[in-house]
């Protein structure tokens, strides 16, 4: 009978979380999210972005992504515009930071000009999408402040149930709810609220495929705007990593000649 | 034109294996006020055609672009010209690249002038702004260390400047007349002009120092009498030194904006800037656009002795963005001269048409514009223009 409930007792303790506060549990978390995501090192992949508004009327765009893991810091970033066709050619070179803004060029082919952009302009739409820059770039654990909610299933899945809160004032966000799934630690579903606190979107992560056996990457994420009625669908396809990207290919030279 | 891109096919292994892009533009322009010369056309249509090839190789490597550019003008012959914007070989290594050609290259960070951009000659017949250029011979190499970025130029052969012809607007009175054109190097438009440009980035700051020692980009530009007994005006393109200056320091929604130059040539010493901000409010009244206010002084130390309009002018601008699905945007403002009473308006708009076409429009006065201002001369050549472009 004693060892029965000491059984119990032990069985209990995680839950009870051992004095963690729901903050701590959050955190916990989130550093578990980014401990199996670290280390891929770079990463090329295409991405086809399906906008539909609510009339259905839907338009494409079509762009390349090269990302460079940089330590201790945000990835590098090189996105490259291939469709609609009248912005092929231009690019967009960001380096993520942990905490303050990420720096920012854009390219201007018909130009040829790089022009170093206001990246605190995070929260607006990213090509006419439902996305917001902040959607997609690289998330950092101090990026926001954490607070565990419940475990619950959705799909079928056991996931926990979180909150985080932006840290930078400039987020077009005050509050995310992300169903994170407890076996790989990879988000589901992220509920996107605005900054008068009401439900804006909602993001869902489908098709998720394992690459070097250990990194996740969803192969669409769907953006549903509850408030226009419109949505996007991100399809993410040719992922390639440690394909030896360098930070030299992360430079002014390379946003020039990006093709 | 089909038949051309076939011909250019049957060069082996080249131009069936890259990628053709690029566009085809209707542009119609309607002046409003009557013409200084009745010789000249209150409204012109044209066409423009600007394909491009890409072709890489070499595991990306070694890149090859051809990009031609052809207009035809409905009213202007001199408009009626085609270019070769673009044809570069391009080889990459580590830290270092190499481009040999004919190419395109921009310097600067100001947004009401493009004060230090001085590699490539202005295509003038294209638009008064200034900002389409002819392609310029060139031999760069370029090294990217952590230091920063050094390009090197070898700039053989010289671009003379395209002014409108007798029948078009936005032109000088009395012409310019390019067959008259003349040079201070003995070497005319064969010389070999040199140029570097180190520029960096250190946190919020964008740097670049630059100089140049060659043929000077803007003529003089001298009344003379032609073959004819006209009177015209013969280009004269001087060789100067010039050091310039570009800086941009990005703070939050505040873009603080620097470009100057000092230059020296046998005739005179120059020291002129431009600068400025760009302030933008995100999200404008809970929506998705974004509302840029833009701010600039343009200063030429020979003031009104300068052959440049802007010697002490202030632009005042507005940069509106969408940020919809069609990247609508417009961009307008004046410039006022502080001197005198001259104004200049300017309205850009653009906006995607489905997925395949462009529509554009620009509105250009000028008001109060004294007879002693170089801008007098077009100040009678207020516009309308739009343009439908097709992009394949």
């Amino acid at each position: 009978m004693k060892r029965l409930l000491l059984i119990v007792l032990c069985s209990l303790l995680p839950l009870t979380g051992n004095a963690m506060t729901p903050e701590e549990q959050g955190l916990e978390i989130v550093r578990e999210v980014d401990r199996r995501d670290t280390g891929f090192h770079d990463f090329k992949a295409t991405m086809t972005m399906l906008l539909r508004n609510k009339h259905g009327e839907e338009s494409l765009r079509h762009m390349r992504t090269n990302a460079l893991e940089v330590e201790n810091d945000g990835d590098k970033t090189l996105i490259i515009f291939d469709r609609p066709r009248d912005v092929k050619g231009t690019a967009l070179l960001s380096y993520s930071h942990k905490t303050g803004s990420d720096d920012q060029w854009l390219y201007l082919p018909a130009l040829k000009r790089v022009k170093r952009i206001a990246s605190r302009n995070k929260s607006g739409p990213f090509m006419g999408s439902e996305f917001a820059y902040e959607d997609l770039s690289s998330q950092e654990v101090e990026k926001y402040t954490y607070k565990y909610i419940r475990d619950e299933q959705l799909n079928s899945k056991d996931v926990l149930v979180q909150e985080r809160y932006p840290v930078d004032p400039n987020s077009g966000y005050t509050r995310q709810m992300v169903w994170v799934d407890k076996a790989e630690y990879i988000p589901l579903k992220i509920e996107l609220y605005d900054r008068k606190k009401a439900l804006l979107k909602t993001l869902e992560f489908k098709s998720y495929k394992q690459y070097l056996d250990r990194y996740w990457r969803a192969s669409e994420m769907f953006m549903q705007n509850h408030q226009t009625g419109k949505s996007t669908l991100l399809t993410w396809e040719d992922y390639k990593f440690r394909t030896g990207l360098k930070s030299s290919n992360f430079g002014k030279n390379s946003l020039k000649r990006a093709r | 034109m089909k038949h051309w891109i076939k011909a250019l096919c049957l060069i082996p292994s080249l131009a069936c294996a890259g990628e053709w892009a690029g566009y085809i533009e209707g542009q119609g322009r309607y002046f409003t006020q009557e013409a200084l010369d009745p010789a000249q056309t209150d409204s012109t249509l044209s066409l423009a055609f600007e394909p491009e090839y890409y072709h890489a190789w070499d595991d990306d490597r070694q890149s090859f672009i051809f990009r031609p550019f052809l207009r035809w003008d409905s009213q202007d012959n001199s408009r009626t010209h085609a270019d070769i914007r673009e044809l570069l070989w391009i080889h990459v290594g580590d830290e270092w690249e190499v481009q040999a050609g004919i190419g395109k290259v921009f310097w600067g960070v100001t947004e009401a002038r493009h004060l230090v951009d001085v590699i490539n000659q202005t295509d003038l017949v294209e638009n008064p702004d200034g900002e389409q250029k002819l392609g310029q011979p060139m031999f760069k190499l370029s090294f990217e260390k952590t230091w920063g970025v050094l390009d090197l130029y070898a700039l053989p052969g010289f671009r003379e400047r395209t002014f409108p012809g007798e029948e078009g607007r936005l032109r000088s009175h009395p012409r310019v007349d390019n067959d008259l054109a003349s040079y201070e190097s003995g070497a005319g438009n064969k010389r070999v002009d040199l140029a570097l440009r180190w520029s960096h980035s250190l946190g919020d700051w964008d740097i670049g120092l630059a100089h140049f020692y060659g043929t000077n980009r803007n003529p003089l530009l001298q009344p003379i009498l032609n073959s004819a007994n006209e009177i015209v005006l013969a280009p004269y393109y001087e060789l100067i030194h010039q050091t310039s200056l570009d800086l941009q320091a990005t703070k939050g929604d505040w873009l603080w904006k620097l470009e100057a130059l000092y230059s020296t040539s046998d005739r005179e010493d120059v020291f002129s800037y431009t600068g400025g901000f760009e302030y933008t409010f995100i999200g404008l009244g809970d929506s998705d656009m974004d509302l840029g206010v833009l701010t600039e002084y343009m200063y030429d130390e020979r003031g009104d002795n300068a052959p440049i309009a802007f010697e002490n002018d202030t632009f005042i601008g507005l940069r509106l963005t969408a940020n919809d699905e069609q990247s609508s945007e417009l961009l307008t403002g004046v410039i006022k001269d502080m001197d005198s009473s001259a104004w200049l308006y300017n309205l850009e708009a653009s906006r995607r048409i489905g997925d395949a076409w462009k529509a554009s429009a620009q509105i250009r006065l000028w008001i109060d514009v004294p007879e002693d201002d170089p801008l007098y001369t077009i100040s009678q050549d207020d516009y309308i223009e739009f343009n439908l472009a097709r992009y394949f």
